[in-house]
């Protein structure tokens, strides 16, 4: 009844579902200096996301905790991986192009997203544009340290 | 229960289901099946009719003018205010407020009654199943004063537990405000039982009857409580208008909600005097078209029958819950001994929200989230659940197609 073809397979792409069976970095980061927790109230889905930034404000590494969906789960895993190495303003700016392509503001195919290229098929699911971008919300929030909890809403 | 009321051939489905005209949608090349009538329910042509009727030849604004249209659509207006107390078996159509739905009903009566009767100290006792509207409401008004609102904890089954329920009431408790049924889980609260113990301790009664309304015949009273709220969108009537019932003396002795036009019987600078209820309830431009769909959906309800209806929906939501409860990894939340039209769970290998969106693919409407909830998503620790919910015109056919969904959903997510 359901065809595994089309939509669906549009949105879990293979990528999603691995990360979201067996998410990378996921876990408490003791050495961690920048934390920041995220809320979508509209699920009521949590997450913690640690960072461990040094002195020339490289990311060397990220993890987080948290249950949530496969979108919100593998976004989560895929940002941790796209973080490491990047300084400040290129993840502010990997942020940017994230939720603008989620949100379909930008046709698919920024080459600057790399492997996040496999959330372009969220565009076409307006109630789950806020499941992709909820780890984003929570980067923002620990990049700025603005000490309150990130909502997606 | 009358031979028409047994589940079976007997009900016709086929029939109803003609009078709603969405249920012909087509979602992604399915036939809709809408599984979401707890958080709206979908309105048959009579009511559509009869709001349009308005529009078309009985619309003015109400109770002021000479002319005839305004004659008309108070005669509307009133006659649906008259149809809807015979509806919830209440003595007197001047307990029936017209408000935008249960969320105002909710909070008129806190903001009211609570204004009325909360000094620091007293205490507001509501479960621990409420919807939020049942909540903040009471916490918006208790706060201020120094009153405590207070929750009764539920089993494990979903039902409220009457014990802890019976030890926290006391001297203290002013308001007891309860869900008649539970819109996350379809329990069924004793409301009987629990007015008789609350009014041993002098307290106050409101009830959530959103959920209630669409499922079971209502009689306020004989259920003996203070304030009754509904909303018309849960029971196949237009959003935007519902009933607050209130019992006469009260309505009487609690101040106004909103000060407007209508509401008033003289005012001075100095000193206003109030309409007498249910217009001191009302301030201002009402919706006036909606409570004469409110009305009719009143009418086609009782067309069909509430005793046929509350015997239709369990023969579906048995067969659901039979068929659920065969899903490996699925646990279905609320084992009420009475229960009504809603079937809620969380599966182990697909959260609620992947779900709910390759039911979606399969045309299969459902509700997925925390259903406004939340303490009672904490008692559960689930952060979320999916929630079928039935209503008069859902078939055991769309039932197994909510399972064929969920079986497509765990082949893409199971591990």
């Amino acid at each position: 009844m359901i065809s595994p073809g089309g939509g669906l397979a549009d949105l879990y792409r293979e990528v999603i579902l691995d990360h979201s069976r067996s998410p990378r970095n996921r876990g408490e980061m003791a050495e961690a200096n920048r934390q920041a927790d995220g809320f979508n109230p509209l699920c009521g889905d949590r997450l913690r996301l640690f960072l461990r930034v040094d002195a020339d404000d490289a990311v060397r590494e990220a993890s987080f905790v948290g249950d949530g969906c496969a979108i919100s789960t593998a976004s989560a895993s895929l940002l941790t991986e796209a973080l490491r190495g990047r300084s400040q303003e290129e993840a502010l700016d990997l942020i940017r192009r994230f939720r603008a392509m989620v949100s379909g503001e930008t046709e698919p195919g920024d080459p600057a997203l790399g492997k996040l290229a496999v959330f372009a098929g969220v565009r076409d699911y307006p109630t789950r544009v806020k499941c992709a971008t909820l780890a984003w919300h929570t980067l923002k929030a620990a990049l700025l340290k603005t000490g309150e909890t990130a909502r997606t809403e | 229960m009358s031979p028409s009321a047994t589940p079976g051939s007997a009900y016709p489905v086929d029939r109803i289901r003609e009078d709603f005209p969405i249920l012909r949608e087509e979602v992604r090349g399915h036939r809709i099946a809408y599984l979401d009538n707890a958080a709206s329910s979908q309105k048959p042509l009579s009511v559509l009719d009869a709001v349009e009727d308005v529009y078309h030849h009985g619309y003015a604004n109400i109770h002021r003018g000479v002319h005839v249209l305004a004659e008309r659509a108070t005669a509307h207006y009133e006659r649906s205010r008259r149809r809807m107390a015979a509806f919830i078996g209440s003595g007197s159509a001047d307990e029936v407020i017209f408000v935008r739905g249960t969320t105002e009903g909710l909070n008129l009566a806190a903001s009211c009654l609570g204004r009325h009767v909360l000094r620091e100290g007293d205490e507001v006792l509501l479960t621990e199943m409420e919807h939020h509207s049942n909540i903040v409401p009471w916490q918006m008004v208790a706060g201020p004063v120094g009153a405590r609102v207070l929750a009764a904890p539920v089993t494990d089954a979903g039902e409220l537990d009457l014990d802890a329920f019976a030890a926290l009431l006391s001297d203290r408790t002013r308001i007891v405000s309860v869900v008649h049924i539970s819109n996350a889980l379809g329990t069924v609260n004793p409301v009987r039982k629990i007015v008789r113990m609350a009014k041993e301790r002098g307290a106050y009664v409101v009830v959530d009857g959103a959920q209630a309304a669409p499922h079971h015949p209502i009689r306020v009273r004989e259920l003996g409580c203070d304030f009754y709220a509904l909303s018309g969108h849960k029971m196949y009537g237009p959003s935007g208008i519902g009933v607050l019932w209130g019992r006469r003396e009260l309505l009487e002795a609690i101040p106004p909600w909103q000060g407007g036009g209508e509401m008033i019987e003289r005012v001075r600078f100095d000193r206003t005097t109030y309409a007498p209820p249910p217009a001191k309830f009302e301030a201002g431009t009402p919706n006036i078209a909606g409570p004469v769909g409110l009305a009719a959906a009143a009418d086609y309800l009782e067309g069909v029958g509430l005793e046929a209806v509350a015997a239709h929906e369990r023969t579906v939501r048995e067969y659901a819950e039979e068929r659920l409860g065969d899903v490996p990894g699925l646990r279905i939340l609320g084992a009420a001994d009475e229960k009504a039209a809603v079937v809620s769970f969380v599966l182990e290998d697909a959260h609620p929200h992947d779900l709910g969106t390759v039911l979606d693919h399969a045309g299969v409407a459902v509700r997925t989230g925390h259903h406004c909830a939340q303490p009672l998503m904490d008692r559960f620790q689930v952060p979320a659940t999916v929630r079928a919910s039935f209503g008069l015109y859902n078939t055991t056919a769309e039932v197994d197609r909510l399972v064929a969904g969920i079986e497509a959903a765990l082949e893409i997510f199971r591990p």
